[in-house]
């Protein structure tokens, strides 16, 4: 007679679960696969770059790519007008952003998480004078918001920084504001209560853990969208400043040479739509992995 | 209904108030005060700056000053340029029709090529269709939009030679503004290829701006879509045996356009921040560049007024939209 052998499932781990659900969406497999490549080249940026993203060699000034007529293969993707390697300098550039993202995200994250706790929590006036000042922030344009603020604390990555936190801080607020709103009347967080749990405990420890899903869908986007307005504000001449090889700033310095050389145009925002995109395709995987509505047990 | 839009108008008393203090603060934050910041590169002996801050009331206590910015405010007196000096809403209603035209034609690009390609994703879920236009979408949402400007100029503008570079009119054409929509002046000053001309010079802009709004408006059409496309009173259409074209069309898409108009309504400040970058690339000369050029002329007059003039531009039109919203949605009655 045969035994049936009978398999005990174990329930697989949030980790596990989340991947399974994740990498359902290719996209989203995909664009994190190019995001590491990404993170591994900016990381190890000194020992895989060509040449320094700052030696000038005066007699390769515009040289095409390698793969175009007049191209050297010492220069795949060719020089700028003083002669800098633009594979080094686009390699470089992709620390900035990925910094520059991490900071955003870091700062308004947990400025944007405390607040919108406090006014979710509390409501009442706390409640609407917060959001009240959210308004306020997002009646402006977020760029010129954040244009102007650079304009007051003077050009340069670091209040570049600050400035898109801060425009990004009312999304974060809102966000927590809402899921804080929809748990806090909830059974396990009354029955917490009334087993004596302090405020702080109910807060951090009893409703942020249940409230963090959409706002890591929503740190993603911002993390993109901050890499895309650092690149703006480096457009405009109030982000990096030159020589820095930011993406943003390397397309303000090469915008008089776009009708000679279109490779030092071409690249820098190529690389900021391959970086932005990458995290994009993720977010969405995310939303995917991440939202219980979508989910089909 | 009346109750709701007096409602809206009391919460944005306080924003306007809000929005002002921040304009006002502004030039006070920079370093040195006003009258140095006026006085620029020159050298201004102490008792001369003294008297001009005296002049120009600087020398109050900062809430009479704020209070009399006010005033000023709402009397219509947004300040006046240091460098033209000219009064800045002068130059905010010159400019801002230039502003108007691009933003107008990009949402429309926007929602007539982003609403039938959301349906259509919707419709042919899971196809390679869908794949394809929501993978280009998410491109055009992920697009450094000053990056495709400058690459559309390199392939239209300067390969092809189809359009031209910068600004809104060939300097062959010459007439006085009427309405300050250059594709309407055009018209009415009938002079031969005047229009044509303005077309030309509005496509590439108008291309750029229209990019995120479009494929937000994609993305946002398909969800909707997908979401109404379940319900119980599309299955009953199609089982009544109507046309897919008319369930479609009619049944669904109706109410699957209703949180997309509210998207529609949130692109007004996408639009404003996009037309910052979309205007300095094309010498577009509306509030965007202008807004620029003043940072960069430090021109801190003009920015303070211009902040507070869009601001206002934005909470009006987000008050239009959440008002036009109570009307196509029935299900909200206030």
């Amino acid at each position: 007679m045969a035994v049936a052998e009978i398999k005990t499932a174990t329930p697989p781990t949030g980790l596990a679960e989340f991947w399974f659900y994740f990498s359902r969406n290719k996209g989203a497999v995909i664009g994190f696969a190019i995001f590491l490549i990404i993170l591994v080249l900016a990381i190890f940026a000194p020992w895989v770059t060509p040449h320094s993203p700052s030696a000038q060699n005066r007699d390769v000034l515009l040289l095409p790519p390698a793969f175009a007529a007049g191209g050297k293969w010492t220069y795949f993707l060719g020089t700028d007008a003083v002669g800098r390697d633009i594979l080094s300098r686009l390699i470089f550039g992709a620390r900035f952003s990925l910094f520059i993202g991490l900071v955003v995200v870091t700062l308004s994250v947990i400025s944007g998480v405390l607040v919108g706790l406090i006014a979710g929590y509390f409501r009442g006036r706390t409640d609407t004078i917060i959001m009240r000042v959210m308004d306020i922030i997002l009646a402006f344009p977020s760029l010129l918001l954040a244009l102007v603020l650079v304009a007051v604390l003077g050009p340069g990555l670091l209040n570049a920084m600050i400035a898109i936190s801060l425009v990004n801080l009312p999304h974060f607020v809102r966000l927590t504001r809402a899921a804080v709103m929809s748990e806090r009347t909830k059974d396990y967080v009354i029955a917490s209560r009334v087993a004596g749990a302090g405020t702080m405990r109910l807060m951090f420890l009893t409703i942020l853990p249940n409230c963090l899903a959409p706002l890591i869908v929503q740190a993603t986007l911002a993390f993109s969208a901050a890499i895309l307005d650092a690149a703006a504000l480096g457009f405009l001449g109030m982000g990096a400043q030159p020589p820095t090889p930011e993406w943003g700033t390397m397309l303000a310095e090469a915008r008089e040479f776009i009708q000679r050389a279109w490779w030092v145009v071409t690249f820098p925002g190529l690389a900021i739509l391959i970086t932005v995109l990458a995290i994009n395709l993720m977010g969405d995987g995310l939303r995917d992995a991440l939202d219980p509505k979508l989910k089909r047990s | 209904m009346l109750r709701f839009i007096f409602g809206r108008l009391a919460v944005l008393i306080p924003t306007f108030i809000g929005v002002s203090i921040i304009a006002f603060s502004f030039i006070r934050l920079l370093p040195g005060d006003p009258v140095m910041l006026m006085s620029g590169e020159r050298v201004m002996s102490p008792e001369r700056h003294a008297q001009i801050m005296t002049d120009l009331g600087l020398d109050r206590p900062i809430y009479i000053q704020y209070f009399d910015y006010l005033v000023n405010l709402l009397h219509g007196d947004f300040g006046s340029s240091i460098v033209t000096k000219r009064a800045v809403l002068d130059d905010f209603l010159q400019l801002f029709p230039a502003t108007i035209e691009l933003s107008l034609c990009a949402i429309i690009l926007a929602v007539a090529l982003g609403v039938p390609a959301g349906v259509l994703a919707a419709v042919k879920r899971g196809t390679w269709l869908d794949q394809t236009l929501m993978g280009t979408a998410l491109v055009g949402y992920s697009m450094p939009i000053f990056w495709w400007g400058l690459l559309l100029v390199i392939f239209f503008s300067g390969y092809l030679g189809w359009t031209p570079v910068s600004g809104r009119i060939s300097l062959m054409y010459f007439f006085p503004p009427v309405t300050g929509f250059m594709l309407i002046d055009s018209l009415l000053s009938g002079q031969a290829g005047a229009f044509k001309s303005a077309v030309t010079y509005l496509v590439l802009p108008t291309i750029v701006l229209a990019t995120i709004p479009l494929a937000v408006i994609a993305r946002q059409t398909r969800s909707a879509m997908l979401e109404v496309l379940g319900e119980d009173y599309v299955r009953t259409a199609r089982s009544k045996g109507l046309s897919p074209f008319r369930v479609i069309g009619v049944h669904a898409l109706r109410n699957a356009l209703i949180p997309v108009i509210t998207t529609i309504g949130l692109q007004v400040g996408v639009l404003l921040a996009g037309a910052i970058l979309t205007e300095t690339i094309f010498s577009w000369p509306g509030i965007g560049k202008w807004m620029v050029d003043s940072v960069f002329k430090r021109d801190y007059q003009v920015v303070q007024g211009g902040l507070m003039l869009i601001a206002a531009v934005i909470m009006v039109v987000n008050l239009i939209v959440d008002v036009l919203y109570g009307f196509i949605n029935p299900r909200i009655r206030y």
